[in-house]
């Protein structure tokens, strides 16, 4: 075990955890911030997409100890006082249906639109194409990325 | 120390995710401390999945207080298929409320909710009336006790927007000022039930309370609850049917966190398999323990690969006529008095459900009560399971239904919990049990493949008067509870022919067994009729060839005498364009299908890309699933049955080999991502009909639509499942 200093959201913490693991369980496990999902544990499906200095990385396959002075910004960071207009347009277009991958895909069209203000269907589909929905919310999210990036 | 490898020290902050009526705190617990979770600790922020109701009850569903407004309880658990929403929706609408301005909760696993199983796209056809009762008894009771107040007849009092309100006048008494009284007032056996022209809600598009939570993280999983003291556990699991032989757990046990290693059995319906579930103080101390176990199994007498399973079904469905199911006229003296005949068979793979939420469960056993957080399709089966198993009175069973990250019927078991529990009886600490993605797919029960072979005859006019459909695969009767009797074979295994759209005047559907013990099935998202209606309505595409007739003109031909049907392909007919040609290198295919008492068609249109790539570009939908409670939540219904139907289709399928999943995650059982989905345009039939589901219905007729147009498209037909778009 070793003694941690990461900064989440703002905050500074200290975290007691073996160097190897995943940034996802020491979010969900030690720090309670259960809105970051697990999904594959291989980098595959996007469920527990976090942003490091904001850009977007797969948490379940980042080392903690790889972590560093660098900033890590959950689904709970990205909302502090109200809603990101992300998830205004998620609530407009009504994106979720088991909403289990939601943070995930949020996270993800956040970094998106912040690189891109207009980002077309290739964009969106470069910058999305690594977040699974089981469900099929996928015609939905895009229309909630372009209605985001409109309503900005 | 509860969690663990943890100690916290930050500073204390308290945020507010409160919207919609979902406050939900989030932040540092300062206030006093049970003996093992020192002051400072991040501890359970929702100790559990929050469903008591406050306030005073007016039955199971209905509960009011006087601050806290209206509750109202979700008794069908939520897996994506809106529930949450649109059952207790049914409530508001009688009782005279908007559904935005009621609590709602998810109820536990209770009998006196009656049924609460999900499955079948039953929830709104089953609980259409029921729950539009419970509205009107409770509006009922509350007019009644307002009637009281004022000492005028009932006839003068109405409901509006959470009040009772006198006719005639702006003088109301809250929903919170009625209740106390409305409680005393004996309960109407049959009160009036609003006429659909009074509908405020039903119809409507109404934002779903739950999305808030959803988008912020805030949504409670059963993967969220965390209980002090709680262990983790992982499982590594023979292969079906194979046992122990010997564990060597010396490394394992010296892996930092590791506290035991567990032998367990996991009861899956009619089977029992094993593993040795490693417990430690984190979740990354138990994944590492797990690989460092030497086990020795012992191998499972049949190890079946999916080619054998296939070949079986193949077997089957060429030489035996199989049990009769459904039988209409004579269709062997049909087909010899047919112009022409044909005679095919097509075939649908495994497949695994892959909710985007592996399985898991926090579990945790007290002295004489058990309380299990868990996002499940059957509730009350599980807390009497887990009842019989803890050797407890069921009322000391506390089944908390979480929302389920996807359920698509593998949430319909009970294994995961009963694997957590027994770990949990052998650790004496609340345990949460998480299936890595790998175990998800290797582990689960699968939605079982079939072999469909289908015969038909026309007669010289192009009609179809004869039709023969024999499902040849395994069978969830058999699979799930061991019963199959070939003279009475359940309508489920071929279905969707118990709804057959078209009128053939001789028709049979059949079914032949095969038999794949010890390998787990369960159901799968509209499970036999995914399977079935690719065969059917491909074969109904290649009759129309032979018969010279347009796909539409042929199947329409054979409705004509059900008006809900053919306004059903007309209007699909008209919003997809049929009749126009299409450009140079475009193509497009129909199909259609009733299941679940919910008709679903598509048009799918295909096209290559830059690459020889063949691209689905669109999908046309029109469903008919009577009156639509929620427009906007049918729609999303479709959404995912198209996108899932789709994966299935053109994606690789699930195989065996020695008794074993090959598919392990995503990278090779792969699902359908954003920049694969087409666009979807999907219309509902208008109409007052009793309202039936859609959680599955637009499933089916994806992949034959999909083949059709591969067909236009390519002039080969598609008769096996998955097909290859490269
Ligand atoms: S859980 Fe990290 S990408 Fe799937
Ligand atoms: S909303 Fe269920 S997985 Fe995306």
């Amino acid at each position: 075990m070793s003694v941690i200093q990461l900064s989440v959201n703002g905050e500074r913490f200290s975290v007691e955890a073996e160097a190897d693991t995943p940034v996802l369980w020491v979010l969900r496990d030690i720090l309670h911030l259960t809105g970051t999902r697990f999904g594959c544990g291989q980098g595959l499906c996007g469920a527990c997409t976090v942003h490091l200095d904001g850009m977007p990385v797969r948490s379940c396959s980042l080392p903690v100890g790889s972590v560093g002075n660098k900033k890590i910004t959950t689904i709970e960071g990205i909302s502090a006082e109200s809603l990101h207009p992300v998830q205004e347009a998620w609530i407009a277009e009504q994106v979720p249906q088991c909403g289990y991958c939601q943070s995930g895909q949020i996270m993800s069209a956040v970094a998106l639109l912040r690189d891109n203000p207009n980002p077309d269907d290739e964009a969106i589909d470069a910058a999305m194409q690594g977040n699974i929905c089981r469900c099929g919310t996928y015609q939905r999210i895009r229309q909630a990325i372009k209605s985001a990036a409109e309503n900005r | 120390m509860t969690s663990s490898f943890s100690t916290i020290q930050r500073r204390t902050f308290l945020k507010q995710a409160g919207m919609a009526g979902s406050a939900l705190i989030i932040g540092v617990y300062t206030g006093s401390c049970t003996p093992e979770e020192p002051e400072g600790q991040i501890r359970a922020f929702r100790p559990g999945i929050d469903d008591l109701p406050e306030g005073v009850s007016l039955g199971p569903f209905v509960t009011i207080d006087p601050e806290k407004g209206v509750t109202l309880m979700a008794h069908r658990p939520d897996m994506g298929q809106g529930t949450f929403l649109s059952v207790p929706l049914i409530i508001a609408e009688e009782l005279g409320i908007h559904p935005n301005q009621v609590n709602i909760k998810k109820a536990p696993g209770d009998a006196k909710y009656g049924s609460q199983g999900v499955g079948g796209s039953a929830s709104i056809r089953s609980m259409w009336e029921p729950m539009r009762k419970v509205g009107a008894t409770a509006r009922a009771l509350l007019i009644g006790a307002a009637a009281q107040k004022w000492n005028i007849p009932a006839e003068e009092c109405y409901v509006k927007a959470g009040s009772v309100w006198k006719r005639g006048s702006d003088e109301k008494l809250t929903f919170g000022e009625l209740a106390a009284l409305a409680a005393t007032l004996p309960v109407p056996e049959n009160p009036p039930l609003k006429d659909a022209s009074e509908f405020e809600f039903i119809g409507k598009n109404i934002p779903n309370p739950s999305n808030p939570a959803k988008i912020t993280g805030t949504a409670d999983f059963a993967m969220d609850v965390h209980r002090p003291g709680m262990v983790y556990a992982s499982v590594e699991r023979a292969p079906f049917g194979g046992s122990i032989k010997r564990i060597d757990d010396r490394e394992a046990r010296a892996v930092p966190g590791v506290e035991a290693i567990v032998p367990v059995k996991r009861p899956v319906d009619k089977h029992t398999f094993e593993g040795v579930a490693v417990v430690a103080s984190n979740y990354w101390a138990a994944l590492k323990g797990r690989k460092a176990l030497q086990i020795e199994w012992n191998e499972p007498e049949v190890k079946y690969d999916s080619e054998t399973i296939l070949a079986l079904c193949h077997s089957k469905a060429t030489g035996e006529a199989g049990s009769s199911v459904i039988t209409a006229g004579n269709t062997a003296q049909a087909f010899a008095a047919a112009d022409k005949t044909l005679d095919l068979v097509y075939e649908a793979p495994f497949a695994a459900h892959a909710a985007m939420e592996p399985q898991n469960v926090v579990v945790e056993i007290g002295d004489d009560t058990c309380e299990i957080w868990i996002g499940n399709q059957f509730p009350q089966g599980l807390r009497k399971e887990a009842a019989d198993f803890l050797e407890m009175d069921p009322e000391k069973v506390q089944v908390h239904v979480a929302f389920m990250g996807g359920g698509f019927g593998r949430k319909s078991q009970t294994d995961v919990a009963m694997e957590a529990l027994a770990i949990a009886k052998n650790v004496n600490k609340p345990v949460k049990l998480i299936w890595t993605r790998e175990d998800d797919i290797q582990q689960s029960s699968l939605r079982p493949p079939t072999v469909n072979r289908l015969k038909g005859g026309i007669d010289a006019a192009g009609k179809l008067i004869s039709l023969e459909h024999v499902v040849s695969g395994p069978s969830l009767a058999y699979g799930l509870w061991g019963m199959h009797n070939p003279e009475r074979v359940p309508g489920f295994l071929v279905e969707p022919m118990g709804e057959h759209l078209y009128e053939v005047p001789n028709f049979r559907a059949g079914y032949n067994l095969v038999d794949v013990d010890p390998v787990p099935i369960i159901w799968w998202r509209s499970v036999y009729a995914s399977t079935n209606t690719f065969g059917h309505e491909c074969f109904i595409d290649e009759l129309a060839e032979l018969a010279g007739k347009d796909p539409f003109d042929f199947r329409m031909q054979m409705m004509a005498n059900n008006p809900r049907y053919t306004a059903l392909m007309e209007k699909l007919r008209e919003v997809s364009g049929w009749d126009n040609p299409l450009p140079e290198g475009k193509a497009r295919g129909v199909a259609v299908a009733k299941s679940f008492e919910s008709t679903a068609g598509h048009v799918v249109e295909v096209t290559r890309d830059a690459t020889g790539k063949i691209v689905v570009e669109k999908v046309y939908s029109v469903v008919d699933c009577g009156l639509a409670i929620q427009p906007n939540n049918i729609k999303a219904q479709v959404e995912g049955s198209i996108v899932m139907g789709l994966g299935a289709a053109i994606k690789p399928a699930i195989t065996l080999k020695d008794g074993k999943v090959v598919e392990s995650n995503f990278h090779n059982y792969p699902v359908l991502r954003i920049h694969e989905t087409p666009v979807m345009e999907i219309h509902i039939m208008e109409n007052d009909e009793h309202p039936t589901g859609i959680g599955e219905p637009a499933l089916p007729p994806l992949a034959p639509a999909l083949a059709n147009a591969l067909y236009v498209l390519t002039g080969e037909r598609q008769r096996k499942l998955p097909v290859d778009l490269s």
